[in-house]
């Protein structure tokens, strides 16, 4: 499982290499890509290089991501993605930033659930949060963030 | 001796409340297990922006100083390296914090850091100037090279697989070359409008150091771990002060141990302060007290980790070769406020070059008086829950990702780039060539196109890079050091076999 997870993983870098590669020989105007032309052959070889040293063994395999850690983080990406793809540039950046800290918090916050304690520490951390935030970047940087549906 | 000129310069109010604000901030962070010194530094950069140059890297140098010291308080208090440079502190350190010596665990390692660190700046302000001065007869064939070596330097020395290592720093090459391009203004590589300016080089910093630290502590699940931090007693500082003095062999050797390898670029603190760990006990009287709660540990470990950081600049401001990562991450500081290391930096910018040196200075005897202050304090930060740690830290590294432009394009930059740098490091690629890549690819680029244009006009191509002796001894360099690399990692290869068939 490991090796085919590594193996995957190195395919993926030589495609990426090979696709990139493809770019730089085939676009214009060539004097543009003369340098990404040089580093993209390194690219494409190391990318080979490494995907046959994983394939054939002759690389100790590392453990990679585990589908136990996947299944931890998971959830956090998730709110990650959403929170950075959507959330910040629809809701507004301090209201988004407040509902990703809280929803972050909830999930991987060991305390019980069924607790109202727990919960109002959850939001007092978050309300401090985002206060610092905006006293940090509105205040002293003078950082003018997307307002949007809310703040 | 013009370094004396701009000490001035440190003491200007605002500069100095940087300093210590650096140098404050930088211990606790330190302290904190999981945040490493590249990461603080990368997560700082956005603040910097609307300061003087000068000033920026001040806030920038303490805490990159004050980080590696304020790793040693976890090591010792709770036996967590705040930071890899710290591994060797924790086998002493924590011993004699369990046999009720914290304290002097603690003055004896912010004391050797403060001498130490003190030995490598000065380092730092002599031999400076003059590779400054010698970088002069560099032309671009030559700085394309030595952009090249940087990356194969990192690329071999940094990951456990040279050719992996090396890939990173490709990767890292290509992604600089995103954007538009500088001479015929052509678009390249430009898959989404996010990218029509290229890849900002802080976003990208933030997102590589921060984003796989964030994964990680999501990675531990929902669970909190029992740390127990170990109560100090008073101890008089003179005391310590005393004992270090006594262990002058120890101290003299981590220096040395840790200036050499500051040096070298590639190498890093953890490897300095096991390297002085394991030299101190060879030369020790007493070796068998080693890993026992031995002062002589502590003092070795720690003098050697913090004589590194200013040696580990000198190849940054002298020829753009970072020493470090974090030295990395410095020299994209440099570059947003439109500063490039090299002659360019000590002849234009004097004040900004002697004003941030002499704050390393300065900043390491802060860093003893307020390390013992602060230490107590900064072992109950370290307990900060990981998954408090991990919902602070995506919240700063998205505010100082928009505000490098105020733009959600460097935000999704950010983004993507520390989650396929979560799973690349975890398939045993690198974030440090990656990033000097990325930091060194403009430089690269930008030479090679100026080296073409003036072998178009002489001899051609392969004479221009290939020949001449700068050029020759540039080459040998990273021949060498991808082969010195290959041999290495060949020869742990042939022993985990032989250590495995012996199992």
């Amino acid at each position: 499982m490991t090796k085919t997870q590594n193996t995957i993983v190195a395919a993926a870098v030589a495609a990426i290499g090979a696709w990139v590669c493809y770019l730089s020989y085939t676009q214009e105007p060539a004097q543009a890509f003369l340098f990404p032309r040089v580093i993209s052959t390194a690219f494409v070889i190391l990318a080979a290089l490494a995907l046959a040293q994983t394939a054939l063994g002759r690389e100790q395999a590392v453990e990679g991501v585990t589908m136990r850690e996947a299944s931890r983080f998971l959830p956090g990406l998730v709110v990650l993605f959403i929170y950075v793809f959507w959330a910040a540039n629809t809701l507004g950046f301090y209201t988004a930033t407040a509902a990703c800290c809280f929803v972050m918090l909830s999930l991987y916050d060991p305390a019980p659930h069924d607790q109202v304690m727990t919960w109002l520490r959850r939001a007092l951390i978050t309300a401090g949060f985002v206060a610092v935030m905006y006293g940090l970047f509105a205040e002293v940087l003078k950082v003018y963030t997307p307002r949007e549906i809310f703040f | 001796m013009e370094f004396l000129q701009y000490f001035g310069g440190v003491f200007e109010p605002l500069s100095f409340a940087l300093l210590l604000v650096g140098t404050v901030g930088g211990l606790i962070l330190g302290a904190t297990p999981g945040l490493s010194p590249t990461m603080a530094v990368a997560l700082l950069i956005p603040f910097t922006f609307h300061l003087e140059p000068e000033q920026g890297l001040i806030l920038l140098g303490a805490a990159y100083t004050s980080t590696v010291a304020g790793g040693a308080v976890s090591a010792i208090l709770l036996k967590i390296p705040g930071a890899p440079a710290n591994i060797a502190t924790t086998l002493d350190g924590h011993t004699m914090a369990k046999q009720g010596k914290g304290a002097r665990a603690l003055q004896l390692s912010f004391l050797a850091s403060g001498v130490g660190g003190v030995l490598g700046v000065l380092l730092l302000i002599f031999l400076t100037p003059v590779l400054a001065q010698w970088a002069l007869v560099f032309g671009p064939s030559h700085l394309f090279w030595l952009a090249i070596l940087g990356v194969t330097i990192i690329g071999t020395l940094d990951t456990g697989s040279v050719v992996k290592g090396l890939l990173s720093g490709c990767i890292g090459l290509w992604l600089s070359t995103i954007g538009f391009d500088d001479i015929l203004g052509a678009e390249r590589f430009v898959f989404h409008s996010a990218l029509g300016g290229g890849i900002n080089i802080i976003a990208a910093l933030i997102g590589l150091f921060a984003i796989p630290q964030v994964i990680s502590m999501l990675a531990r699940g929902r669970r909190t771990d029992d740390i127990e931090v170990i109560a100090v007693e008073k101890s008089s500082i003179f005391d310590a002060a005393r004992e270090l003095f006594g262990n002058l062999r120890a101290m003299s050797l981590g220096t040395t141990v840790g200036v050499i390898v500051g040096l070298i670029p590639g190498i890093g603190g953890q490897i300095a302060g096991l390297v002085a760990y394991d030299q101190a006990k060879k030369f020790s009287d007493t070796p068998e007290k080693f890993g026992k709660g031995h002062p002589e540990g502590v003092i070795a470990a720690e003098s050697a980790n913090n004589a590194m950081v200013g040696p580990s600049l000198v190849p940054l401001l002298t020829l753009s070769i970072p020493g470090s990562p974090t030295a990395a991450v410095l020299l994209g500081g440099l570059l947003i406020h439109g500063i490039f290391p090299g002659t360019d930096l000590f002849e234009n910018h004097p004040k900004v070059a002697w004003t941030f040196i002499n704050s390393m200075l300065i900043g390491q005897v802060l860093m003893v008086v307020f390390g013992l202050w602060v230490a107590g304090f900064a072992a109950r930060v370290a307990q900060v829950p990981k998954f408090v740690m991990a919902a602070i830290i995506l919240g700063l590294a998205v505010f100082g990702a928009y505000s490098v432009q105020n733009s959600m394009g460097d935000v999704y930059v950010m983004a993507a780039l520390g989650v396929a740098m979560y799973f690349l490091e975890r398939y045993g690629f690198s974030a440090a060539p990656l990033v000097l890549g990325l930091i060194l690819g403009p430089i690269a680029e930008a030479n090679f196109a100026q080296g073409a244009l003036i072998a178009k006009a002489t001899d051609g191509i392969v004479p221009y890079f290939f020949t001449g002796g700068l050029n020759i001894i540039l080459i040998a360099l990273v021949l060498l050091s991808i082969g010195f690399s290959v041999v290495m990692e060949l020869r742990s290869r042939r022993m985990a076999q032989q250590r495995s068939a012996a199992a």
